[in-house]
């Protein structure tokens, strides 16, 4: 949750970080989408180098890339529990009345190729951008103002909604409650996230009076605006085509 | 200025208001506030001194009477919006008013409302910063700020707006004497503001205001 707040990615100054986040939300966005329909090897071959390039060239420390990685794969490694014994298929092999299918196993390494593929280019691109210029980004690709609030808030508030989460947690603990498995305590937690949604209800509410009492009317202005820049243009159109190319590749 | 000099720039008449499915906080209540009159407000816990400027900034509406500012009649959301742009509401707590992560970018984001070019708003965030003491605050970020730090950017967010008028909600509550002293500084240097202070702080009130109310019932007086 701290980590989340603390944006530990986008401080740096590799060339990455430097790129205009403009780009690199298309970039992103477009690898996302061909790397989600491609089944064929060698483009998700060229995926992943792609994705890895992106990490290596931000210059991001290796150990907490892939303790990022390591969450994503945990759900993953559910899908391998089950996807080999319950797709249909060629049996490769049999273990009691369970049987592993060419297809299940082959369906569960695409999934991890190309989820880790998409990972690591979101770390490389997105992550190296702050919350805020990445807001502004979208601004500036006409992404409707609602869902950019959203976003924004969202991400603003979770601070200060985890902060409130440790207080009260505090209040419950100085008063000896210990978590166990009863209905006492499965009670107290049901009230302690109930007062959580009810205080950011609260809270979002006093936030938006606050931004009316400064002129707010529902659009939001930029201070700080971006300059698309020669490195930028020539850094995109290399990505798209290597992205292009990939799809053309098999 | 539109509205003469001896008439209140807020007036409420007759004004009546309660929370849903609760008594009367305000009924048949009225008030004038002059241009260049800083009062202070004092009374018990729930007698309605917030309620009292959300209803002066439109965040609440009156079930009956009428709230004139600026010589108008305030009652539709629309009517508030010039109130809003001349008006300056500090909130009590400042992770209520303070969103932006940056520091600057909070204290611009309402001159960027009133539509200021970049120039404009590049010499607003230069001179509050530096009338209130926050220079090299600039790209701060918001939430690690300790709580004096939050509340004098929150003042900051507001001062920017160059408001004619100041509603200041508890200012100096948790503040340490020095950062009090420095709201008060702050508060002098501008002679010719008007402005309502809530507080409980009598120290606090006898050096920045000229005279006291006391809210009690829903009545209002002088002391």
């Amino acid at each position: 949750m701290v980590d989340l707040v603390k944006e530990k990615f986008s401080e740096g100054d590799s060339f990455i970080h430097k790129l205009d986040p403009r780009v690199k939300i298309i970039v992103a966005l477009l690898f996302s989408i061909i790397v989600a329909v491609t089944d064929e090897y060698p483009s998700l071959l060229g995926a992943l180098l792609f994705a890895i390039g992106g990490v290596i060239i931000a210059r991001l420390r290796a150990k907490e890339v892939i303790s990022r990685l390591l969450v994503v794969n945990s759900f993953i490694f559910l899908l391998w529990l089950m996807l080999p014994f319950t797709f249909s298929g060629e049996k490769i092999y049999t273990l009691g009345s369970l049987s592993v299918s060419r297809e299940g196993i082959k369906y569960a390494f695409l999934i991890t190729v190309k989820s880790n593929s998409i990972i690591l280019t979101g770390i490389a691109l997105l992550a190296t951008s702050s919350i805020f210029n990445l807001v502004h980004a979208l601004r500036h690709l006409y992404l409707p103002d609602k869902l950019i609030q959203l976003f924004f808030f969202t991400y603003r508030y979770i601070h200060t909604i985890y902060s409130e989460y440790v207080k009260l947690n505090n209040a419950m603990k100085i008063r000896g409650f210990k978590p166990q498995t009863n209905l006492h305590t499965y009670k107290t937690y049901a009230y302690l996230f109930g007062m959580m949604l009810v205080r950011s209800y609260d809270r979002s509410k006093r936030v938006y009076n606050a931004m009316l009492c400064r002129g707010f009317k529902g659009k939001f202005w930029t201070l700080n605006h971006f300059y698309l820049k020669k490195s930028d243009l020539l850094a995109g159109i290399a990505m798209i085509s290597y992205i292009i190319g990939l799809v053309l590749l098999p | 200025m539109k509205e003469k000099e001896k008439e209140p720039i807020i007036k409420f008449i007759d004004l009546s208001f309660a929370y849903p499915s609760r008594d009367y906080i305000f009924h048949q209540f009225n008030f004038n506030f002059f241009r260049g009159e800083k009062i202070g407000l004092v009374g018990p816990n729930g007698s309605g001194k917030t309620t009292f400027f959300h209803l002066i900034m439109g965040l609440l509406r009156s079930i009956e009477g009428e709230i004139e500012i600026f010589g108008k009649e305030r009652k539709a959301e629309n009517d508030f919006t010039e109130v809003r742009e001349r008006i300056g509401l500090l909130f009590q707590d400042p992770d209520d008013q303070l969103f932006s992560p940056t520091v600057a970018e909070d204290i611009a984001f309402g001159p960027l409302n009133l539509r200021k070019n970049q120039q404009e708003i590049k010499k607003i965030l230069k001179d509050t910063l530096e009338t209130l003491g926050l220079v090299g605050f600039e790209n701060r970020i918001t939430y690690n700020l300790s709580y004096g730090e939050k509340r004098l950017v929150s003042l900051a967010t507001v001062w920017a707006m160059q408001p004619e008028v100041l509603l200041l909600d508890e200012p100096a509550i948790w503040l340490d004497e020095e950062t009090i002293e420095k709201i008060v500084q702050i508060l002098n240097s501008k002679p010719d503001l008007s402005y309502i202070i809530i507080s409980h702080d009598k120290k606090f009130l006898k050096k920045t205001t000229n005279y006291i109310y006391k809210m009690n019932n829903g009545k209002i007086e002088k002391i």
